[in-house]
């Protein structure tokens, strides 16, 4: 935990230098906006209905809906333009800041009195001369506040920059949530709303003295603002000389966190320096590793070849890893170095004693049941392919079916609030709560087989590629159970190193 | 004495808005130089937009307005409006602005600045130096007038334009500032044109009268004339309510003194 609690500091940096970017770009792009939308009725309209629609879409979609454009435009102007990371947050905030900036605008400009612009015209004010001496200090306390609305947005949004692989305070928000260490989720939360009051404050202050016509004082305020801005981004500046840190990509859940650090405690013996980018998005993992930004993570076999390669037959486990390392290798130069021993695969639980009393043992059984029975997911299950596929196969139809996070989706199965769950088949809860597993006799769901995935520019390195060849094969699915109840239990928990360090111990890799 | 002011010439001035409404009508007259002309009539008359084709605030529709003979169309409309004077009823003192600023604007403007002549404008119309400092909206009604016609002035204009200058005013301060234009009128030697809806006002302080309506001027004498009854019917109408004013006045007076 102490560990996680460290990082508070690089990640609060990193977000303040996101946000403050994107308040500095949706600046620059507002202010000439609104003053066109303020002289031209028609144009104002449009564009202040633009921005109320990007307001609607929620600033996670907004986020995500970044990494398909930008990965489009890419392919475009024939690569080079990174759909994940940085760019993605950037625009996705800047967009959303708009909206406050540009609106106080055109109403400030708007509220100004007729009578002042009559004398300026009057006086012989040129339209320069009049934007300057006249409207831009008029309309500045309402334009400020709009800045300032902005301001404590982005901050807040900036959060969300953790699903396309922007480190951000949400890391800790994410890696709480997933893994139930609320002092993380605490921590990252109390961080972002600290930031938002920092800089909100700052703008007040500079606003207060702009009004009092104090601009030493004004000036100050916004030099510390900058300062700020350029102190958090001070690593960025550091790092030109060595090697790159590697970057180990993990995806929203507790098993994905603990190899990660597996594997990031591996490569670190090897004498890399590595960081970790946790928190992706299911979608957008796999771009990550071909396009570089992350050089390693675990995928599931099952997981590529339905959702990425688009395959609905489901062929054994070995062919099936074979066939897959050919075509991520083929085409997009991603090596899949090996499967690491288990699966994770989707599998539908339920109570024990329900399902026994139920007399349900496996997915045909449940067919006649379903009716009566409310059905929990994860958050992407239910538009995954192989859902599809087994109501394609089996001819479900449950009474309700709703979406959960992981934790809260065993929860909710424990409550009672849900009878059926798709649950994952590595899990510690399903022994740990007396879980049944119900059987796939059509064979609908394909096998999901943990895959260490390689980016492009990793390919030839073997130094990199023999510190993490010793876990291909290693790790069984009972000692990843225990793994990832360790940190997903209530009671002693541990934190996802904590949980990595005794599997590296129980499978002995520690040499 | 200085140079007088224009001389102004309105060539078939006429002014159709938008939505077909025609607030100027075929106007052609002359303006000596050196003259307080008033423009009277009733809202709508057309007396204001008349005003503003001066300066340009409004493009005449058909017709042209000239200057000593120079088209005001001619070169953009902030170089003529620095030449010309202009005052008006809401006065649009900038509100972020010290007085001091306000009068010193016009200056800015044409990149100059001058605390000296900013001064001797305030003390020109009667405003204390202390209020120099003071926000517009520090000061009274009539104080913030004053300050408008210092900044109106303040370039040292040769035309002066006023629309309802002292509308909003008491009838006090009112006299006192028309009695306080009237006198740089004389001592500057400008040409001043003025709208006013009020009659005696026109009587008391301007050299020539033109009444409008709908558009059109329908009268156009010296106050004497006007008060001995030229003019025609309308301006008869105006000039009757200061006129059965004053003569209630002088009865009332009368009998007190009995």
């Amino acid at each position: 935990m102490s560990e996680a609690l460290a990082r508070v500091p690089a990640l609060a940096a990193q977000h303040l230098l996101l946000a403050l970017a994107a308040l500095l770009l949706a600046l620059a792009l507002a202010l000439p906006l609104g003053l066109l939308a303020a002289r031209r009725r028609r144009l104002g309209a449009a564009v202040l209905g633009f921005a109320s629609l990007v307001q609607t879409i929620p600033s996670l979609a907004l986020l995500a809906l970044f990494y398909p454009a930008l990965l489009w435009l890419s392919a475009l102007v024939g690569g080079g333009i990174p759909a994940l990371g940085f760019l993605p947050a950037l625009l996705a905030l800047t967009l959303y800041a708009l909206l406050p900036i540009v609106r106080n605008l055109v109403t400030g400009l708007a509220g100004i009195d007729r009578a002042l612009l009559t004398a300026a015209d009057g006086i012989g004010m040129t339209a320069a001369q009049k934007l300057r001496w006249v409207e831009a200090p008029l309309v500045l306390p309402v334009a400020m506040a709009g800045v300032r609305t902005a301001a404590v947005w982005t901050i807040g949004a900036a959060t969300l920059s953790t699903t396309v692989g922007q480190p951000s305070l949400g890391d800790l928000i994410f890696a709480g949530l997933q893994t139930q260490a609320w002092t993380l989720v605490v921590a990252g939360c109390v961080g972002a709303a600290a930031l938002a009051l920092a800089v909100d404050s700052l703008l007040g202050f500079a606003e207060r003295a702009a009004g009092q016509r104090q601009w030493r004082r004004m000036a100050a305020a916004l030099a510390l603002l900058v300062a700020a801005g350029a102190a958090a981004s001070a690593p960025l500046w550091r790092g030109g000389g060595g090697e790159r840190a590697v970057v180990v990509g993990a995806k929203n859940f507790s098993e994905q966190y603990i190899l990660a650090r597996l594997i990031g405690a591996r490569l670190e013996r090897a004498g890399y320096s590595v960081t970790y980018r946790d928190g992706l998005g299911s979608a957008v993992a796999f771009g990550a590793v071909a396009s570089g930004a992350v050089d390693v993570y675990v995928d599931y076999a099952g997981t590529l070849w339905t959702g990425t390669m688009t395959r609905r037959d489901t062929p054994p486990r070995a062919r099936l890893v074979a066939e897959l390392a050919r075509w991520t290798e083929r085409s997009r130069g991603v090596t899949l170095l090996g499967a690491l021993g288990f699966e994770n695969a989707y599998a539908f639980a339920m109570r024990g004693a329900d399902a026994r009393a139920r007399g349900i043992a496996s997915l045909d059984d449940l067919v006649a049941a379903a009716p009566g029975l409310r059905l929990g997911a994860d958050l992407e299950f239910l538009d995954r392919p192989e859902w599809a596929a087994i109501r394609a196969a089996y001819p479900l139809r449950f009474a309700a079916a709703t979406p959960y996070s992981p934790t809260f989706m065993y929860r909710a199965l424990a409550s009672g609030r849900a009878d059926v769950i798709s649950a994952f088949s590595s899990d510690g809860r399903i022994a740990a709560e007396h879980l049944t597993v119900l059987s796939d006799p059509r064979g609908a769901i394909p096998s999901y087989d943990a895959v260490l995935l390689l980016a492009p520019i990793r390919r030839g390195d073997a130094r990199f590629r023999a510190a993490l060849a010793p876990l291909v094969g290693r790790i069984p699915v009972a000692a990843m159970r225990t793994a990832n109840y360790l940190v997903d239990r209530d009671a002693d928990k541990k934190s996802p190193e904590e949980a990595a360090a005794w599997l590296a111990d129980k499978v002995g890799l520690t040499e | 004495m200085p140079a007088s002011g224009p001389a102004i010439a309105f060539e078939r001035v006429a002014k159709v808005y938008a939505d077909g409404t025609a607030a100027v009508d075929d106007v052609s007259l002359t303006v000596a130089p050196g003259s307080l002309v008033a423009l009277v009539g009733a809202s709508g008359s057309g007396k204001s937009t008349l005003l503003k084709t001066i300066n340009r605030l409004v493009v005449p529709s058909a017709g042209r307005v000239t200057l000593d003979g120079v088209d005001v169309a001619d070169g953009p409309p902030p170089a003529l409006r620095r030449r010309i004077g202009y005052v008006f009823q809401e006065v649009g003192l900038f509100p972020h602005l010290s007085v001091a600023e306000n009068v010193g604007l016009p200056l800015r403007v044409a990149g100059r600045r001058d605390d000296d002549r900013v001064a001797a404008m305030l003390d020109l119309v009667d405003l204390p130096a202390a209020l120099a400092t003071r926000l517009p909206a520090e000061l009274s009604g009539g104080q913030r007038q004053r300050v408008g016609v210092a900044r109106a002035l303040v370039t040292g204009p040769r035309l002066l334009l006023m629309d309802e200058p002292f509308g909003a005013l008491d009838p006090v301060t009112r006299e006192a500032l028309m009695e306080s234009v009237a006198r740089l009128h004389r001592t500057l030697a400008l040409t001043t044109v003025m709208v006013t809806h009020d009659m005696a006002e026109a009587l008391l302080a301007a050299d020539r009268v033109l009444v409008m309506e709908r558009g059109r001027v329908v009268a156009d004498e010296t106050p004497a004339a006007l008060l001995a009854g030229a003019g025609g019917e309308r301006a008869a109408a105006l000039v009757a309510v200061p006129r059965a004013q004053a003569e209630r006045l002088a009865t009332l007076a009368r009998r007190g003194g009995a």
